[in-house]
C-alpha cells in the first residue's frame, strides 16, 4: 500500500466519524494550546522581570551594610544595625577605585512634607547627582541634583507629589518642607510607575548630606555602584569588598551583590517556574494520547468485520497497522496543528489585556507541545493497531 | 488447481476437541465449477476458509497450483489471497463510509497500482458489472442485489484463479439470488474456479460438481 493511498483511507475514515473525531482534536489541541501559553506567560514573566532589572543597569553592583551569613550573631543585626556603619566617606573611598565609573550612595526615609497649605507623608530618598545616569531616570520639568550646589537646599518631586502640591504646574523654583527643613524644588519626574518596589512617582530627592541630618543616621541603607565595563564586574565587586573590608579594620561587615546575579537568579528561577508549568500542560497531552488509544480502541472493536475483510482480500497484518497508525497520526497532528494556532491567539489576547507582559511563547515551547502530542498520538495508536493486525480474520469476518 | 491432502481442523470447545475437517483429501481443477453442501457445523465453511488460506489447518498438505501454500508466513500468504484468491460474502462485507467504487478500487490499492491506472480499471468493472450508474452510492444506498454485485466485482477485479463464495445469496430473495448466481457462473465461464457453500438446495444442485460434507468428511462427491 502507497504511502499517499494509506494517508487517503485513513482520512477517508476520520471524515466520516466527524463528531468522535472533532473531539479527539479538540483535546490534543488544549493539551498544545495549554502548553503555549502557559509557557508564553511564564516567559513573558520572566522577560517582564529581567527587562526591570536590566533598566537600572546591568553593571551594577550593590553594597549594603551588615553580612548576610552571620546576619544571627549579633544582637543588632536583626534591626539591620551592624557594628560598623557604612558611611558617605566608605563611598567616597571606594567610589576612588579605578574600576568606578559612577557611584551613588542612598539614604531612603519617610518624612512629612508640605507646601501650599498641603501636608502628607513621603518617601525621601537622599543621594547624589550620580544616581541620575545609573537608574536610568528621567526628568519630566527643571534639573535634577547638580553637582555643584551638593550642599544647597534643592529637591526634585516625584510626578504624583508635584501633581498633588501643585496642581497648576508651577512647582518649579517653589519652597516647600520636607520635615523641619526648607527646599528649593528645582526639578520634577516624569512619570515611571512601579519600578522594583519603588513608586518613584511618589518620592521626593534631596542630597545626600540633608538626608542624613534629616533622618539622623551616618549609615548609608545603600551603596550603588556602576563599573566601567560588564566583563570586570567580579573583579570590581572583589576590589570593592577588599577595599571596604580594610577601611573597617579587616572586618566583614559589608555584602556585595552584582546585580547581574541577582538578574542570574531571577532568571534561573522564572525558567524553571515556567518549565514547571510546561510539564503541568504536557500532563493534559498524555491525557489526550490516553483518549486517542480509547478512541482507537473501539474504533478496532467496531470495525472488525472490516479488518476482517481487509485481511480476506489480502492486506498484509503490517499494511493493517499502517492504516491504524496513519489514523492516529491523522488526529494528533491535525490536533496539534490547531492547538498551534489556539495557542499562539491565546499568548496574543495575554499580550493585549497585559501590554507590559511580553508573553510570547519560546520557540522551544511550540516545538515540544506540538512534538510531545503527535508522539503521544502515535503511541497511543501503536497498541489499537498491532491488536488489529493481530485479529483472526474467520473470526473478525464472522463479526457483523 | 487446488490439492488437499489430510486436511485436519480441530477446534477446542472446553475439553472437547471438534473435529471441523477430518482427514480430508479434495482436488478440485482449473475452472471448475463446484458447490459445498451440508448442515450447519458440517465443516463447509471452515473448508472453505483453508482454501482460501483465512484458516490453517492442524495437519495436512494444500498445493494451491502446484505450490505448497500450508507453510507460509502470514505475509506471503496474504499475497496469495491477493493474486489468487476471491471471496464472497453472505453479508457482502462492504465499507460502509466508502462508495462502490472505492469499495472496488481496495484491491488495486494494495498492489500500489497508480490512482491514473485505477481509475480506468475501475471504470472497465463498473461498466461490466453494470454498476456505472451507482459509483459514488455508498452500500446503504444500494440493494441487495447491487450491493452484492459490487463485492463481486470486488473479489474479481484482480482476476483470482479461484472465486470462493460462502452463501452468496443467503441475503437475496429468490429472483435477485438467481441473477447473482447466473452472474457467478458468467465468470466461470471465463475460466476461474467457482467454489459455492450453500444451505440452499437449488444453488447447490446448479453446479457441475455437488461435495456434500457431514462431521468434517466428505459425504458424497458427484460430478
Amino acid at each position: 500500500m502507497k504511502l499517499r493511498d494509506l494517508l487517503h483511507f485513513s482520512l477517508r475514515t476520520i471524515t466520516s466519524y466527524p463528531a468522535r473525531s472533532f473531539l479527539i482534536m479538540l483535546a490534543m489541541a488544549l493539551g498544545v494550546a495549554a502548553v503555549i501559553i502557559l509557557t508564553a506567560l511564564g516567559d513573558g514573566a520572566r522577560q517582564y522581570v529581567v527587562n526591570e532589572f536590566s533598566s537600572i543597569g546591568t553593571n551594577l553592583i550593590i553594597v549594603l551594610p551588615g553580612r548576610a551569613e552571620t546576619a544571627g550573631s549579633f544582637p543588632g543585626a536583626v534591626m539591620g544595625q551592624t557594628p560598623r556603619d557604612l558611611t558617605l566617606e566608605d563611598a567616597h573611598w571606594v567610589g576612588r577605585l579605578p574600576q568606578v565609573r559612577r557611584y551613588a550612595p542612598l539614604n531612603v526615609g519617610v518624612a512629612e512634607l508640605s507646601a501650599t497649605g498641603k501636608l502628607r507623608e513621603v518617601t525621601l530618598m537622599g543621594t547624589t547627582a550620580e544616581i541620575f545616569p545609573i537608574r536610568h531616570m528621567k526628568l519630566a520639568q527643571g534639573r535634577f541634583l547638580s553637582h555643584s550646589g551638593e550642599n544647597s537646599a534643592q529637591i526634585v518631586l516625584g510626578a504624583k507629589i508635584a501633581q498633588e502640591f501643585f496642581p497648576d504646574g508651577n512647582a518649579l523654583g517653589q519652597r516647600v518642607r520636607l520635615g523641619d527643613r526648607r527646599f528649593l524644588v528645582t526639578g520634577i519626574m516624569a512619570v515611571q510607575g512601579e519600578s522594583m518596589g519603588f513608586n518613584s512617582d511618589e518620592l521626593v530627592i534631596i542630597p545626600i548630606q540633608h538626608a542624613q541630618t534629616l533622618l539622623n543616621t551616618t549609615s548609608l541603607f545603600r551603596l550603588l555602584i556602576e563599573t566601567r565595563h560588564h566583563n570586570e564586574i567580579e573583579n570590581a565587586k572583589e576590589a570593592i569588598h577588599q577595599a571596604l573590608i580594610r577601611r573597617h579594620d579587616g572586618e566583614d561587615d559589608v555584602t556585595v551583590i552584582a546585580h547581574d546575579a541577582v538578574l542570574a537568579t531571577f532568571d534561573r528561577i522564572l525558567r524553571a517556574l515556567t518549565l514547571g508549568v510546561a510539564g503541568i500542560a504536557v500532563i493534559s497531552l498524555a491525557v489526550a494520547g490516553i483518549l486517542v488509544m480509547n478512541v482507537m480502541l473501539v474504533s478496532v472493536s467496531q470495525r472488525t468485520a472490516e479488518i476482517g475483510l481487509l485481511k480476506a482480500i489480502g492486506t498484509p497484518a503490517s499494511a493493517i497497522r499502517h492504516i491504524f497508525l496513519a489514523e492516529a497520526v491523522w488526529l494528533s497532528v491535525t490536533g496539534a496543528f490547531a492547538g498551534f494556532v489556539l495557542g499562539q491567539a491565546g499568548s496574543w489576547l495575554l499580550r493585549l489585556a497585559y501590554p507590559l507582559l511580553p508573553a510570547w511563547p519560546p520557540l522551544w515551547a511550540n516545538f515540544a507541545g506540538i512534538a510531545v502530542a503527535v508522539l503521544a498520538g502515535v503511541l497511543a495508536g501503536l497498541l489499537p493497531a498491532i491488536r488489529a493486525a493481530k485479529l483472526d480474520p474467520v473470526m473478525a469476518l464472522s463479526k457483523r | 488447481m487446488i490439492q488437499l491432502s489430510g486436511i485436519t481442523r480441530i477446534f477446542h470447545m472446553g475439553d472437547q476437541a471438534i473435529h471441523a475437517l477430518d482427514h480430508i483429501d479434495l482436488t478440485i481443477e482449473s475452472g471448475e465449477y463446484v458447490s459445498i453442501m451440508g448442515p450447519s457445523g458440517s465443516g463447509k465453511s471452515t473448508l472453505l476458509n483453508v482454501i482460501g488460506l483465512l484458516d490453517r489447518p492442524d495437519s495436512g498438505h494444500y498445493l494451491l497450483d502446484g505450490r505448497n501454500v500450508t507453510d507460509l508466513s502470514e505475509t506471503e500468504q496474504a499475497q496469495v489471497r491477493r493474486e489468487k484468491i476471491g471471496f464472497v460474502f453472505q453479508s457482502f462485507h462492504l465499507i460502509p463510509r466508502l462508495t462502490a467504487a472505492e469499495n472496488i478500487e481496495l484491491p488495486l490499492i494494495l498492489t500500489g497500482m497508480p490512482p491514473a491506472d485505477r481509475k480506468i480499471r475501475i471504470m472497465e468493472t463498473l461498466q461490466a458489472f453494470n454498476l456505472s450508474d451507482r459509483a459514488h452510492h455508498r452500500p446503504a444506498e444500494l440493494s441487495g442485489g447491487q450491493r452484492q454485485r459490487v463485492a463481486i466485482a470486488r473479489a474479481t477485479i484482480l482476476r483470482p484463479t479461484a472465486l470462493l463464495a460462502d452463501e452468496p445469496t443467503g441475503n437475496l430473495d429468490h429472483r435477485i439470488g438467481s441473477e447473482v448466481a447466473a452472474l457467478l457462473e458468467a465468470l466461470n465461464q471465463t475460466g476461474t474456479t467457482l467454489i459455492v457453500v450453500t444451505h440452499d438446495r437449488e444453488l447447490g444442485s446448479r453446479a457441475r460438481r455437488r461435495i456434500a460434507m457431514r462431521d468434517g468428511q466428505i459425504d458424497v462427491d458427484e460430478r
